[in-house]
């Protein structure tokens, strides 16, 4: 098996007093220290011509992890290296590791043209001009910008701007491309656009790409795997595909797509693979509710209810994946995705009685948001347009389709984590 | 019936159309002067008239004395002549003295750069111990007045001075080992007083940058020295031009060295002086000229320089995080480097205190003043020794309540005459309007507008291109003619003439202050203002003035400090009942009683400073 292009290998980075000595020794907790773990032991291969996105909320760690690729950031002493190519460029500075990169800002320089700005990078190669003149051409044309040479920077548009900036990280032909947020300065119908043409763009150069976003959307667009981040921890690395239906943990369920989270007890064999939850809606302690994952702050469970008392569901138990090793009888939860979910006839065995709060049509599927009898939990289910209106009472159960394991359906209604400790999402 | 929308009676009052302008009695006529598209709900009412009126004001203070100075260097018994001119020229003093205030100015701007630059680097990129209080003290010459500053440097390193006594005595010298007079002691002196101009410039240059950009720059390749050539000190041009320009025109001006240290070393300022104490009135004139055009092609050949501002970036960042240096030794090197600098720095300040507690004839010789008292500053209760003092806090008080209102006046025309430049229609007065119909009007108003504003501007700005000496000069010319249709009245030798021309040289500080403050101002406050039922006085009063109040502080502050200090056009126009500070110190220096003008040098010292930190900005970093 060949070694990856690019390895980051236990990468650590600690902002902070700690950070200086955190080699010697010195723990967290120690009087004094206002040491802030950003990033605790990366390690992610990525292949040759392979476009990674690094996913997360703010203060993952996935800007951290990028800027201590390309350099500008250091990591903590005995914090990791990166190897380009089986070689360890950790120590070297951003102006010899020939990667390239665009930033969130964009960072043109404004006293320059277009061109200058795209030649910058071939200043040290001792190209002649001519050659200079054609390569940034030719690197204008890739993005869709021809004869842009001398226009300033400050006459262009943001989307314009942006390309530019591509241009100008592609023109000295790096070995890796880093892209910071690339699009997150621009409106949502310009993003969209230009995310078509990035994705272009890169596919043609073929290009090692590694690239930092917090839009689920655009890392699925854009990234051939995506790694989700949290907390400084790669929480798992794969194809959208795999984060959506086999995720491996409970935040990046949460975190990738919609979900609802229900409490309960794990029924199974304890060694992983199918169970059942006997799901257990009584409190606040272990209160979970339908969470929308749109973006940043949409990781974790918060009651939306008093959840105080109410219905036990001990009765209702549904099918599940478990994601982890459990043991029956231990306090779990399952992780649901709306369209695992189906609006029943009230009284439908294994079916949960609620009451439809809310209704968001999404053009080809309307999500109905149910806050369950009893519970104060609400959960979230995929269905057509007219099956259910605001007050209505309803029931919801697994859908037919996710039990009976249809083409894509793992024949369960979603996936059992380890109930997280109180206080933790 | 839905709860919250109002009732269908409420809804149909609110559509019917309300009698007449909102502010206007319900029988006054609409107003034809102000049609509905000149109403700016942002500045008040300014007609066109009253622009015009202002600009006139501005013109007859500013423009007219030189244009007079002008005029009359053309002028001779017989009328109109160029001999003045050519006489000019056939002296080889006249057009040398010429020619050292220009290559004095230029290797100014190079020193001044040389010291200044490299230090707004160290304290703005490298973290050190005492760079805060060091970045601060580096900037102390601001502060310090310029003639102030020349004595100081006389006690200091002249013949007799403490540092070149100290230097002769450790190096067991017969003589001082060196003369400080000429061209050497003038660029010294200028050195000294103008790097603080590239420092401060520089720093908030720097301050402003974006990191992102020396990230880019060397993810692409450049190293250390090419991210300073190629993005760092381009991006600073709009900085370092403008330091070059304030240090070249303020160099050009000086007259305080030339006038102490100079000796036969003549420059234009003290050979226009030397001119007028001769009673040569025409060469005079024509030197004024003369200096007046270098400034102007000194200002000229800076536009063209990119001076105007810096190129936008389109990048909202952080300034690059300051290294912090390592090593223990090299911080105690560059920590031990700073508090030397700190105290060269600070050495004409507390000279000037020391000789402040020298009595009068109780130092002679010894190489350090035997008896220190108070009794220097007793003589302060005397009513002639207080003189000078009341002279100078009332007229730079005088003069800068006076500038502040003028330029503030001045500000307010210019926007609001170029804002209603850009709109359609007319905004000429109706009947005018009418006559010439609705398009000429409209663009002939446009024309007017536009060029009114940018008079006013220019009107403005103009004293600060030109040396003091020549304003001196030129008002001396004006005022000293009763010709009141011409505009001329007899103000020499009256308590008038010294604040007026302190109120001109001010005019720049608080005028460019309060144009950049409301050229900054969200017009959006205005607007709200307006929503929320204010006219325009009141928004003046209650929104634009507070907003303008930071600004206009630190022009009037700085113009305050200006006029306190001012020798230049001091020199030329005062008398003994109106003598300021700065003359009394000379005089105190010519008569020999160093403690008593060391005296008022301190007092200076300390009104300036206290200026300076009541109204200056904090440093934000």
């Amino acid at each position: 098996m060949s070694p990856p292009y690019l390895l980051l290998d236990r990468l650590a980075k600690t902002f902070g007093a700690a950070g200086a000595r955190a080699g010697a020794g010195a723990g967290p907790g120690t009087a004094g220290d206002r040491a802030r773990p950003v990033l605790d032991g990366l390690t992610l291969a990525v292949d040759r011509g392979e476009v990674v996105a690094l996913l997360g909320p703010s203060g993952s760690g996935k800007t951290t992890a990028l800027r201590l690729i390309a350099g500008f950031e250091t990591p903590d002493p005995g914090g990791g290296r990166v190897l380009v190519e089986g070689q360890d460029v950790t120590g070297l500075p951003p102006a010899r590791r020939n990667f390239g990169m665009v930033f969130q800002h964009y960072a043109l320089f404004p006293h320059l043209t277009v061109g200058e700005n795209v030649a910058f990078g071939l200043e040290a190669r001792r190209l002649d001009r001519g050659q200079v003149r054609a390569r940034v051409a030719a690197a204008l044309a890739l993005v869709d910008l021809p004869g842009f040479e001398r226009r300033r920077v400050g006459e262009i548009s943001g989307g314009q701007q942006q390309r530019v900036a591509l241009a100008r990280a592609l023109a000295p032909e790096p070995r890796v491309l880093l892209l910071d947020e690339p699009l997150s300065n621009l409106d949502p119908a310009l993003r969209e656009r230009t995310r078509r043409e990035l994705r272009r763009a890169i596919r043609r150069v073929g290009i090692t790409t590694l690239l930092v976003t917090h839009e689920q959307e655009e890392a699925f667009y854009l990234g051939d795997r995506v790694a989700v981040l949290e907390g400084g921890v790669l929480h798992q690395a794969g194809t959208p595909g795999e984060l959506y239906d086999r995720p491996a943990t409970r935040f990046v369920a949460t975190f990738v797509g919609r979900a609802s989270v229900l409490p309960g007890i794990f029924e199974g064999d304890g060694d992983g693979g199918n169970g059942r939850v006997r799901l257990r809606l009584d409190g606040p302690a272990t209160a979970a509710a339908a969470v929308a994952a749109d973006g940043p702050g949409a990781a974790g469970s918060t009651a939306t209810g008093p959840g105080a008392g109410g219905t036990a569901a001990g009765d209702v138990a549904w099918p599940g994946v478990a994601a982890e090793p459990l043991a029956a009888g231990e306090a779990v939860e399952l992780v649901v995705r709306p369209e695992a979910l189906a609006l029943v006839p009230a009284g439908t065995a294994g079916a949960l009685a609620g009451r439809v709060v809310e209704r968001r049509y999404a053009g080809p599927v309307t999500y109905y948001q149910v806050e369950l009898a009893g519970a104060g939990l609400e959960i979230e289910v995929a269905a057509g347009a007219g099956a259910a209106a605001p007050g209505d009472e309803v029931a919801v159960a697994p859908a037919a389709a996710a039990l009976a394991g249809a083409a894509g359906a793992t024949g369960a209604a979603g996936r059992i984590f380890r109930s997280a400790p109180r206080g933790q999402a | 019936m839905t709860q919250g929308l109002p009732s269908p009676g409420s809804l149909q009052r609110l559509a019917e159309p309300r009698p007449g302008p909102p502010f206007a009695s319900a029988s006054s006529p609409p107003s034809r002067w102000f049609p509905p598209l000149l109403r700016l709900p942002s500045l008040p009412r300014v007609p066109l008239l009253g622009a015009a009126g202002l600009a006139v004001l501005l013109a007859w203070l500013v423009g007219y004395p030189l244009l007079l100075t002008l005029v009359e260097s053309f002028h001779g018994p017989s009328g109109w002549t160029a001999h003045w001119f050519a006489d000019f020229f056939r002296r080889p003093d006249e057009w040398l003295a010429l020619w050292r205030s220009l290559w004095i100015s230029l290797a100014s701007v190079a020193l001044a750069a040389a010291v200044g630059v490299p230090l707004a680097f160290i304290f703005e990129r490298a973290d050190f111990p005492g760079r805060r209080f060091l970045g601060a003290v580096a900037a102390l010459p601001v502060a310090l007045p310029p003639l102030v500053g020349v004595i100081a440097f006389l006690f200091l390193y002249g013949e007799s001075g403490f540092v070149s006594r100290a230097v002769q005595a450790l190096l067991r010298l017969d003589h001082a080992p060196w003369r400080l007079a000429g061209p050497g002691a003038i660029l010294l002196v200028h050195t000294y007083s103008f790097y603080v101009y590239f420092y401060l410039f520089t720093r908030a240059g720097l301050a402003r940058q974006d990191a992102a950009l020396l990230e880019a720059a060397s993810s692409l390749g450049a190293g250390a020295a090419r991210r300073l050539w190629r993005v760092t000190l381009p991006l600073l041009r709009a900085s370092l031009v403008t330091a070059a320009l304030l240090t070249f025109m303020t160099a050009l001006a000086s007259f305080s060295a030339p006038y102490l240290f100079g000796g036969g070393f003549r420059v234009m300022p003290t050979q226009i002086l030397a001119s007028k104490l001769n009673g040569d009135r025409p060469m005079s004139q024509v030197e004024t000229v003369m200096l007046a055009a270098v400034a102007l092609v000194g200002l000229w050949a800076s536009q063209g320089t990119g001076a105007g501002g810096a190129p936008a970036s389109g990048v909202r960042g952080v300034a690059p995080a300051r290294r912090r240096v390592g090593a223990p030794l090299t911080r105690a090197a560059v920590a031990a480097a700073g508090y030397a600098l700190a105290l060269v720095l600070l050495l004409p300040h507390l000279v000037m205190a020391l000789i402040s507690l020298v009595p009068a004839g109780t130092w002679i010789a010894e190489p350090f003043p035997p008896v220190l008292n108070f009794r220097n500053y007793a003589q302060l209760g005397d009513r002639e020794h207080l003189r000078p003092i009341v002279n100078s806090l009332w007229m730079a008080t005088a003069a800068t309540a006076a500038a502040a209102a003028l330029g503030l006046a001045a500000a307010l025309a210019a926007v609001a005459a170029r804002r209603r430049a850009g709109q359609p229609g007319g905004r000429l007065p109706g009947r005018l309007a009418g006559r010439l119909g609705s398009r000429l009007a409209g663009r002939l108003g446009s024309m007017l507008g536009s060029r009114l504003g940018g008079a006013l501007e220019t009107l403005v700005g103009l004293p600060w291109a030109i040396p003091g000496t020549v304003f001196a000069i030129a008002l001396a010319t004006t005022f000293s003619v009763d010709a009141p249709w011409l505009g001329r009245f007899v103000l020499i030798g009256t308590p008038v003439l010294l604040p007026l021309s302190y109120l001109v040289r001010s005019l720049p500080l608080t005028g460019r202050a309060a144009l950049a403050g409301l050229r900054g101002m969200d017009p959006a406050l205005a607007e709200a203002a307006a929503a929320l039922g204010a006219g325009r006085l009141r928004t003046l009063r209650r929104v634009t003035l507070p907003q303008l109040r930071p600004a206009l502080a630190a022009g009037a502050g700085l113009a305050f400090i200006t006029a306190l200090g001012d020798f230049v056009t001091s020199i030329v126009l005062y008398t003994y009942d109106t003598r300021p500070i700065s003359i009394e110190i000379l005089a105190n220096v010519q008569l020999q009683d160093l403690g008593m003008g060391a005296v008022y040098g301190v007092l200076l010292m300390a009104g300036s400073a206290v200026a300076f930190l009541l109204w200056s900005p904090a440093e934000g970093r």
